[in-house]
């Protein structure tokens, strides 16, 4: 039960950051471009999905609750103002999708409102992260860091680098969604992002190393880790060679590739902690009586349903959109 | 512990959940409403039933939207807020919470979808059968957020483990009769609030003198519903006094404005009560009257305040006063349903300009009755937030400053206020549009000039976005 909890808990926050982020990153990349008519290509390319997108963070946060809701408690308090700007961020982009479009005068609020909300959103999550990797000051299992205990260079960092990571998975989904100049400027983007996210990869490394994180450790003592860096580059690789030859399919795949391995970085170093180096799967998980019940309904029978109809709602919505359109 | 945390994390919560209800408590209603008119116009075959359904869909989805978007910031504050709750009672809200989630996102999105843009892509009868679903999605979700706050209110089938409270009876939980007489309350609170927005257009449209077929229908329909449901309400009202009578003893005598024990107990009607006297100051009451509605009796002994120490007692003014207003929203919708749908049957309700002003000035009754009778039951249940068994002043997060609180409690206030303005502008253009309006760009005739338009709109995810984009022209000033 705890198993498969903790698989679904995983492919919710895997879901997420792959489609939430690719959206996040059209997002970004609208606040690049003030043509209307990109702008208008742009917001098309993910208006039929991105609330779907984002209904895999709701998701994610309830199945941390009740399946783990130790976890749940002091992840999300210690996390407080964070958490308060990435949702601020996203209620902001959420509703500039519908409102941009009623206002010609005070089109320029929503446009910032979409790019801004987008781009805090993007970073708050970086940071989020960065904080779960540098570990978080726990005492007695409870959060002792301060209102700000979340806040260093490495997390700075770890902002920067999700930010770029997910502009760049947008820029692959523009290159498969958009015709002409959007198409081609996301081609001439992505060199640029590829190289920013690889010296992010370094900079982090040199700050685990020079700051002895017990990350490294984990390193040497799990071998089989350097998988996830190996798949990585490779998808590096073809991404690099699908865009040298303007190959509009697989540079999407690529990233999302990228990010899977990414993500299997940090569940493969980490595990079995859930809040590194404090608590464990084990240790934070429900009752087995919550488990069930939720295992008995939602597990077995929604969530299957659920995966089926985001498959279908992509799979209606696949081909390459006009600019002309409204979203 | 620190008191100014405390109390900002109260205010913010009060602030979002109580913006937050505006919408759901409209668009259930609206949605029960919808599948009503959907199969009117199936068995009459009737146009009118059509574009009455068209134009009252444009609204749902706007005000689904709004619903959603705030409602994220609720699953969110638990954690952040309330952690102690958060850890405590994970076990039980968590996995109800997530049923609500999961099972309002599949019903909700897949069958919206279908609504904005299957009309010439399904047969009637499953246009219909969406319909319903998406009214069943909403009731689901409606369900179990008062299946988690009735639990909160009377917790039952647990047992406390290692500083959690482990359910160990889901069946108690799932069928404890205080959800079942709280959850038809909520229900037909939304009903009725649906009932009254629709009588509300009606009578504005009807005094305006414009969309004539579609104003009788709005009115009479939202009316007669009202003038069914209201009565029905009041029964359930009644019958969530009695548990509260059984259950939270001294949220009944807070509400009731009752200090001491009495045998009979008196109906304060009104009165301002005093906590500092612990007596009432001006107090008009009735006596006998409050054991009869207390215990159906004429001699049974009512319970007062003072019966609790003062650490146990709810704050007596907001519980007090917010019930008496709902009461009294009640029984004005009441009053103005039946003689509305008297002056109907009569033939007379287009010439009775009065009744025609109150229809059309009574569509905040509703919310201020959901509202307030949300106050009593909230504000009622302190000092606890799981009742008799967890302090509210133990469950906020223990190192929260007030700095930190009073930083979120004006970004969440800016942010909502901020897109609610904008929401609730758009819905009065809507609104003042009117009907006519609704067939003009209906997406599916807007579909053959624009061969995109399918993959651009069509997949059913985009609930809360797709409504407002999909009818670009009627947006377009």
């Amino acid at each position: 039960m705890v198993m498969f909890w903790v698989s679904v808990l995983a492919l919710s926050i895997l879901l997420y950051v792959l489609l939430d982020g690719f959206d996040l990153g059209v997002g970004i990349l609208f606040g690049l471009t003030h043509d209307e008519g990109r702008r208008r290509s742009l917001m098309s390319a993910v208006a039929p999905v991105w609330d779907g997108n984002e209904t895999w963070l709701v998701v994610a946060g309830v199945v941390l609750w009740g399946a783990f809701p130790l976890v749940y408690a002091t992840l999300f308090s210690a996390l407080y103002l964070p958490l308060l700007l990435m949702l601020a961020g996203l209620i902001l982009r959420g509703v500039a999708f519908e409102f941009r479009h009623k206002t010609q005068r005070l089109r320029w609020v929503w446009d910032a409102a979409f790019s801004g909300g987008s781009l805090v959103a993007s970073f708050m999550q970086g940071m989020m992260v960065g904080a779960l990797v540098e570990g978080l000051p726990l005492s007695h299992g409870e959060y002792s860091g301060g209102e700000f205990g979340w806040l260093s260079p490495f997390t700075v960092i770890c902002g920067v680098g999700l930010s770029l990571g997910y502009t760049l998975l947008g820029a692959c989904w523009l290159i498969r969604k958009c015709e002409a100049e959007v198409r081609a400027s996301a081609y001439r983007l992505i060199p640029y992002l590829s190289l920013a996210l690889l010296v992010f990869g370094m900079a982090v490394f040199v700050y685990a190393l020079s700051e002895h994180l017990r990350v490294m450790g984990r390193w040497l003592e799990r071998p089989y880790l350097f998988a996830f860096p190996l798949i990585a580059a490779a998808a590096a690789i073809v991404l690099a060679a699908s865009v040298r030859q303007r190959r509009d399919g697989p540079p999407f795949y690529m990233g999302v590739l990228v990010f899977a391995a990414a993500f299997g970085t940090f569940a493969a170093t980490f595990w079995p902690y859930m809040i590194p180096f404090s608590i464990t799967v084990d240790q934070a998980a429900a009752p087995h009586s919550s488990l069930a019940f939720m295992f008995w309904g939602e597990g077995l029978f929604i969530l299957p349903l659920m995966l089926v109809y985001t498959a279908i709602s992509y799979r209606v919505f696949r081909g390459k959109v006009k600019s002309t359109s409204y979203h | 512990m620190n008191n100014a945390a405390l109390l900002l994390s109260r205010l913010q919560f009060a602030f979002t959940v109580s913006f937050h209800i505006i919408f759901p408590s409209f668009t259930i209603g609206l949605a029960a409403w919808l599948t009503v008119l959907e199969a009117l116009h199936l068995k009459t075959g009737r146009q009118v039933y059509r574009e009455v359904f068209e134009f009252w869909l444009k609204i749902f989805g706007v005000a689904f939207g709004l619903g959603v978007v705030s409602g994220i910031v609720m699953g969110f504050q638990f954690g952040t807020n309330w952690s102690v709750l958060a850890r405590m009672s994970g076990p039980i809200q968590g996995p109800l919470l997530s049923y609500e989630t999961f099972t309002a996102f599949y019903l909700e999105a897949s069958f919206f979808g279908i609504l904005l843009f299957g009309r010439s892509r399904v047969a009637p009868w499953f246009y219909l059968f969406s319909t319903a679903m998406v009214a069943l999605g909403t009731t689901l979700s409606a369900f179990w957020i008062m299946a988690n706050n009735s639990w909160m209110q009377v917790p039952v089938g647990y047992v406390v483990q290692n500083g959690m409270f482990v359910p160990n009876d889901w069946f108690k939980i799932m069928f404890s009769p205080v959800l079942w007489v709280r959850f038809p309350h909520m229900l037909f609170a939304s009903y009725i609030t649906g009932a009254f927005c629709v009588a509300a257009t009606g009578a504005w449209y009807a005094l305006r003198g414009v969309f004539g077929a579609e104003a009788r229908i709005m009115l009479r329909m939202g009316l007669y519903l009202a003038a069914v449901l209201v009565p029905m309400q009041i029964f359930f009202g009644h019958l969530t006094g009695d548990y509260v009578h059984d259950y939270q003893p001294a949220k009944f005598a807070a509400i009731e404005g009752r200090w001491h024990d009495e045998q009979p107990g008196s109906e304060v009607l009104l009165a301002i009560p005093d906590s500092a006297s612990e007596s009432n100051k001006f107090a008009i009451s009735v006596p006998v009257l409050g054991s009869v509605i207390g215990s159906m009796s004429l001699h049974s002994k009512e319970v007062g305040l003072t019966d609790f120490p003062r650490a146990n007692r709810p704050p007596v003014a907001i519980p007090f006063f917010a019930f008496r207003v709902m009461v009294g929203c009640g029984l004005a919708m009441l009053l103005l349903a039946w003689v509305g749908t008297y002056l109907s049957r009569k033939g007379r309700i287009e010439q009775s300009r009065l009744l025609l002003w109150l229809t059309f000035l009574s569509f905040p009754l509703p919310f201020i009755a959901t509202l307030t009778g949300w106050f009593t039951a909230e504000v009622g249940r302190q000092p606890w937030t799981v009742y008799g068994v967890l302090r509210t002043a133990e469950s906020v997060t223990p190192f929260l400053t007030a700095r930190t609180a009073l930083t979120s409690l004006i970004v969440y206030c800016g942010v909502y206020t901020f897109i609610f303005a904008f929401g609730i502008f758009y819905i009065y253009r809507l609104l003042r549009a009117g009907p006519a309006g609704s067939l003009i760009a209906h997406p599916a005739s807007a579909t053959p000039g624009r061969p995109m338009s399918i993959v651009d709109e069509a997949p059913m995810t985009s609930s809360r976005d797709v409504p407002i984009a999909a009818h670009p022209v009627t947006w377009v000033k």
